[in-house]
Order: structure tokens, then sequence, then C-alpha cells
């Protein structure tokens, strides 16, 4: 039994009526309905999957009209090929745990139905964009999962810090969001179409391809294929945290942990590099041609290696256990935007798969964590949970260990060597594959550091010190992710790449001659693993911190560069003095010339009325005041019976309306009965 | 009953529903709220008489309630904007504290 794209919008539909109901009641079971429709749409999402794997090389798509516009349709359409499958089989699977662990971390607040709703609301938006084939359908997708984000950041409304972070999230992902849907208007104009693949007519088709590749703007030299691509690229830049809308993503940890996990590390933040790998063919279409200043993946590759040394650098100073995870999110999401630009997207999207899976692993530990220590988040005050969190230390050090890409055995190793070998076989630039190398190290080093302060040594605070393991409910999950993030490294590996190749569509060959085809590089980033680990181990293990207060080893050795990486290098700063103060500036310009300019218009031309005023009263008084004055007061009574109906109450006025329109209908009614 | 029917009965449901949130509630922004009701109401009587209209004009139906969707907007933005401006002003919503007009 399979799924056809026909019925793909099935996967969606459930978690959409979960939210539906969540909205009109407060009932605690929505909760369960919410599981147990993700659990649903997880069995929908294989039965796609099924489908898709039958041949992989096809796009199943189905479309249709939304709407008439003048002689044409607007139209939308569900697309099935693996990428769906699998992104739809990732999200429901990752989600269910999700969900289940949040049983038990929401369990007191007092808003728990709340929270699922918004919950499957954000899930059923994200099976919508994964499912869409037009980039409009996309695109409104993408906008609610936007929505979802910022009332998941914000679901602790009452703390300033989330209220703030939700619209610094908002607005922050809506600059980028400006740039896809210029450039989603562009392709509507120049190809015609927003279908992503409509039997040749469709926007990633090589006819369409093959036209916009083959246009060059008049201003810049670009092809038309690369602008839109670059536009394009703007949006995922904002969801995906990239450099430098990165900004939103550290502060959006300021929701709810399992949101954390689902929404800003699993799944809506890799939106950006499945919208990337979407419209893959649109992005590469220039590589033929030679001529042009830019290639639109040359961008992505650069902007890619930029966020994820930046991001890896900047994880190593913190303190807050979600931020160093934040950063490492924002650092990880950078190497699947490299892999994208060196030409790799199925290596991007392996990592994607296998991110989502250890990142939520780790996140999902770090909420274990944070409730079983009282809400305490600073690594400082922690330490010593080894012993008393065994379950949680486990599998967070499984997560570890695949996050830092520890060879052979865990995930994140397999997913990372393939993005590197991209990387290295690249022809443009060896700067990318430098970025990653060194973004590797510091992976291994912070995660080392992360683990040390928080696990071992000696608790260095009373909530630390009586913290105890949580209810399986919140265990379970941890153990089936941790067992997920070993697993699925072995769907990609260099010998039987079942995953790359179903992805790309083509035949699968097992080979083991080719487990090692990294060769030297693969040794290389073993090395450095190996180094960074043992950096980490060597800074924070061997010496561990005994009170909350004693310094960073790291800091008494380099003050000033570790206190900017903690400052998150002052972008915060930057943005502030200069987009915030462009802002105030422009609205004190509105304002001057509102108050001077406009205001002294309108004071001038008041003058020209008084001086006439003036005139007319001297005029009026002399000659023709009697007879008036008598005729007003006859004003001025009937006004003052009249005034009695004006009390200023707005409810009054709109009964009167309704009453008289109602009248006004029957009145209608009755007359046009008679007439006929 | 007809198609027809069908919309105009509903689009009627919708207005009753904005009409008494219009003149049952005491909050501002949810008056503004029942009056946006109100207006979808409208504009779904727009789609239906133009969808199962004697003659559908190409596009004339949407076209107008675009339009009519963007006018709103600017209403509602007016409307909240005035909303703010009275709650900074007397530190309440309640739409029978703002009686200041009084004749």
């Amino acid at each position: 039994m399979t799924l056809t794209a026909q019925h793909l919008w099935l996967i969606p539909a459930l978690p959409l009526l979960v939210a539906a109901v969540g909205a009109f009641s407060r009932h605690r079971g929505i909760a369960l309905a919410a599981i147990f429709a993700m659990a649903g749409s997880f069995v929908l999402s294989c039965l796609a999957l099924a489908g898709a794997l039958q041949n992989p090389a096809a796009h199943a798509v189905f479309n249709f009209a939304w709407f008439d516009l003048g002689t044409g349709a607007l139209r939308l359409g569900f697309l099935l090929d693996p990428l769906t499958a699998l992104m739809c089989v990732m999200v429901t699977f990752v989600g269910t745990l999700i969900f289940t662990f949040s049983l038990g971390y929401m369990k007191e607040d007092k808003n728990f139905s709340r929270f699922f709703c918004f919950l499957s609301f954000f899930a059923a938006a994200m099976l919508g964009l994964l499912i869409a084939n037009s980039l409009l359908l996309l695109f409104i997708c993408w906008e609610l999962v936007g929505l979802a984000s910022y009332l998941l950041i914000g679901f602790w409304f009452h703390k300033p810090s989330a209220a703030a972070a939700a619209k610094k999230a908002f607005l922050t992902t809506r600059i980028g969001d400006l740039g896809l849907l210029l450039g989603l208007l562009w392709l509507s104009e120049a190809g015609g179409s927003l279908l992503f693949f409509d039997n040749g007519q469709g926007v990633l088709e090589t006819a369409t391809l093959a036209a916009l590749s083959g246009q060059t703007l008049a201003c810049c030299g670009l092809a038309l294929s690369t602008a839109i691509g670059l536009l394009i690229f703007c949006g995922a830049v904002g969801k995906s945290g990239q450099f430098p809308l990165h900004v939103w993503l550290p502060d959006a940890m300021e929701g709810p942990t399992p949101v954390s996990a689902l929404i800003h590390a699993a799944t809506m933040v890799a939106a950006g590099v499945f919208l990337v790998a979407r419209v893959y063919p649109l992005m590469s279409a220039d590589a033929v041609l030679a001529a042009v200043p830019v290639h639109a993946l040359t961008v992505v590759a650069f902007i890619g290696a930029i966020t994820a040394l930046m991001g890896a650098l900047i994880a190593c100073a913190q303190n807050d256990i979600k931020r160093v995870l934040a950063f490492s999110t924002v650092s990880q999401l950078g190497y699947m935007m490299l892999a994208l630009g060196v030409g790799s997207w199925t290596a991007a999207i392996f990592h994607l798969l296998t991110h989502a899976f250890f990142k939520a692993l780790l996140f999902l530990g770090a909420g274990s964590v944070i409730h079983a220590a009282h809400h305490e988040q600073d690594i400082r005050q922690l330490g010593g949970l080894r012993t008393r969190l065994k379950i949680t230390f486990a599998t967070f050090a499984v997560g570890m260990m695949a996050l830092s890409g520890v060879p052979f055995l865990f995930s994140g190793f397999w997913s990372k060597e393939g993005i590197l070998h991209a990387a290295h076989g690249w022809h443009v630039s060896h700067l990318p594959l430098y970025a990653a190398l060194a973004a590797v190290v510091l992976t291994a080093f912070y995660m080392s550091r992360l683990v040390a302060e928080t696990f071992f040594g000696k608790p260095r605070s009373h909530a630390a010190d009586h913290a105890h393991e949580n209810s399986a409910v919140m265990t379970v999950p941890l153990v089936v992710l941790a067992v997920c993030a070993v697993l699925l490294g072995f769907l990609g590996t260099p010998a039987y790449p079942w995953l790359q190749a179903t992805l790309a569509g083509e035949a699968v060959h097992a080979d083991f001659g080719h487990l090692l085809e990294g060769g030297g590089l693969m040794f290389l980033s073993i090395g450095l693993v190996g180094s960074g680990l043992g950096l980490g181990w060597r800074l924070y293990g061997k010496k561990l911190r005994q009170t909350a207060e004693a310094h960073d080893p790291l800091s008494t050795a380099a003050p000033s560069v570790m206190a900017a990486l903690a400052n998150r290098l002052g972008f915060d700063e930057l943005y502030a003095a200069t987009v915030g103060h462009l802002n105030d500036l422009l609205a004190s310009l509105a304002d001057k010339l509102d108050r001077y300019v406009i205001g002294g218009l309108v004071n001038f031309i008041g003058l020209v009325g008084l001086f006439s005023g003036s005139v007319n009263r001297q005029f009026d008084e002399d000659n023709l005041n009697g007879g008036f004055d008598a005729a007003s007061d006859g004003i001025r009574g009937t006004g003052r019976v009249y005034s009695k109906t004006q009390t200023g109450e707005a409810h009054g006025y709109l009964r009167v309306i309704a009453v008289a329109f109602i009248v006004l209908v029957l009145v209608l009614s009755l007359s046009m009965g008679g007439a006929r | 009953m007809s198609s027809l029917h069908l919309c105009l009965l509903i689009s009627s449901a919708l207005f009753c529903i904005g009409l008494t949130g219009a003149l049952a509630r005491s909050n501002t922004i949810l008056v503004l709220l029942g009056i946006e009701l109100m207006l979808n109401a409208a504009n779904i009587n727009f789609i239906a008489f133009w969808r199962f209209g004697p003659s559908p004009a190409p596009a004339s139906g949407v076209i107008f309630v675009l339009f009519s969707i963007a006018v709103a907007a600017a209403e509602a933005a007016v409307g909240l904007a005035l909303i703010i401006a009275v709650y900074r002003h007397q530190k309440s919503v309640r739409l029978q504290d703002a009686t200041c007009l009084k004749g």
C-alpha cells in the first residue's frame, strides 16, 4: 500500500485537525490527540516513502487550480519524490518523539493544551511546506511556520525577554522573506509559472531553466536565474539562521526546550536548506555559463562557510547550555549550506537528516537537564550530573559524539565526511574547506567543554545537587533518538550510499572499496576531531571547575577574544547601531517634517483664515448681527435637543445602525413581496 | 437548496456573528473584529453572486473582493492605531469608557 501525490495532503491534515480542535478546547487530552496525529502522519509518510521509492527518479505531481484569474488560473500542487518523502518521515518521526517528551516537560504548565495546539499547527505547516509543488504554496507554509515559531518562542510571553525574542525572530526572518517574495514574483513573471514540475512547463524543468539562464540582466551582467536564485536564497538565509541574519536563532532559545528541539534545531531552521535543495536546478542553472560575474551557488557556499566557522567560534564562549547548542545549530546549518554551495545537495540533505536526529537528541537532553535542575541553564551552575541523570548523560554523550563526528560509529561522522569530501572537490576555491575543517576542531572542542562542565565534577549549585532522573515519558524519546543518531549514518556511508543515490534518483551499488574514499582528508578530519576533543578534555576535563564563579581557562588566557565571542562578536550591537539607528533617524526626520514643514503650512493657512475671519467678524458685528441672533437662538435650542442623542457611546450608535438596518430589510422585503 | 443559497446563508450567519460581536463586546479590539467579520460576510456575498450569478464576467468578482480586502486591511490598521491612541490617552480599551465625544 502506498500513498500517491494526490493524497499527500492527508499528511499535514491530521496535525492541522488537532490544532483546529485545540484552538477551541482547553482539554488536556489534546496532547494525546496531537501525539497520535503525528504518529498517524508518520505512518502516512512511510507509505508515501514506499511510493516514492518505487521510482526514485520520477517526480510524481498532482496540480490543481486554486482560483481563476482572468483567462488563466493560479495553480498549486503536491509533489512526491524521495526528498519530500524522506523529509516528511524525519519531521513526523522526530515530531512524535518530541511531542511525547513535551508531555513530561510541560506537565506543570497551565497552558498545556495551548502548547500542543501550537505544536500541531507548526507540524501541519511544516509538512505542508515539504509537500508543496508550487513556490507559492511553499511560501504560504513558510510564513505559517514563521508564525508558529513566533507563537512558540513567545509561549512564555509574560517574560519580557521571551516576548522580545519572539519579535526579533519574526522581524529578522521577515527581512529574508522579503527577498523570497521578490524572487517568487520575479520567477512568476519571468518563468510564467510557480509550479516546480508541470509536464515540462514547471520552473524546475529544462525548458524554463534554459530560458531563465539564457537571459542576462543589463545592469550587472548576472544571469536571470542567478538573480532569482539569490533572492530565493535570501529567504533561506533568514530562516536557516545564516550569516548575516543569524542573530534571531540564539535568542529563540527563550521558548520552551521542546520547541527549540523541534523548530529551532531539527525542522524549521532546516527549511532553508530544504528550499535551496528543492530549487537546486534553478540555483545551478547558471553553472554552464562561464562569463557571469558570480554563480548563485558560489555565494551559497561562502555564506555557509562563514556561518559554519562563526557559529562554532561563538559556541566556544557561551555559558548557557541552550545557547551553546543554538550556535552549534547555526554552525551545522552553515555546513549544510556549504554542501549545497559546492554542488552536493544530497550530502546537504544527508547531513540535514542526521543533524535533525542528533541535535533534537541534544536539545531534549538539555531539556531533561534543565527540567531536572529546576530551570537552571547556566553550565557553570551545573556539574556532577553524570551520576544523577544516568540515562540523560548516556544519550547526551551519544549526541555529542555524533555532533563532533567521532569516526565510523556515529551518523554525524559520515554526513560531515560527505560534506568535507564535496568541499574538497570544489574547483572554485578551497577556502570553504579550510573554514569547515577549522569548524570541525571547534565543534569537538565546545561539545567536550559542554559535557565536561555539565556532567562531570561536583555539583556547583543546590539545584544541580538535588537533580533526579526524569520519568520514562522523557527518557524513552532520548533513547530512541540516540539509537537513531547512531544507525542513521549507515544509510549513507561511501560504501553503500543508499540515501544519496535515492535522492538523486540513481541506482545504488555496494562497494566496500569506497568506504575510505575520503583518503587523506578523512584521516585529517579524524585527527582534527581527536585534537578538538583532546583539547576540550585537557582544558575542562582534567582540571574540573570547582565553583560557579571560577574563571574559564580560556578567558584567563585570552580575555578580550573570549569577551568578544561571549558577546556574539557584537552583531546585536552592530545592528542596533546601524539598522536600529537608521530607523530612529528616519522616524525623527518624519517627525520633524510633520511638525515643521507640514505643520507650518497648516498654521499659515490657519493664520490666513484667522485674518479673513476677523475681517468678517467686524462686518458681522456691525451690520448683520441682530436678525441672526434670533435665528441662531432657535437653532441652538434644536441643537440642544438633538445633542441629547449624541451620547458618545459607540455601542449606542452601533445599536441604532443595527436596528435601522433591520427595519430597512423588513420594509424592503415587505414592499418587494407586495410588488410580486 | 442551491449553492447560492448556501453561500448566502453562510454569509448572513457570519454577518450576524459579527454584528453580535460588535454590539455585545466591550473590548474595542473585539468590536473591530466583529466589524471585520461583517465585512467578510459582504465579501462572501460578492463572490457568491459573481460565481453563481447569471453571467460571471472573468475575474471581476475576485478583483472586487481583493480590493475590498486591501481596503479592509488599511481600515484595520487605522482602527488599531486609533485604539492604541485611545489606550495611551485613558489606559483602557473599553468602548464604554471612550465617551469624550459626547454632545
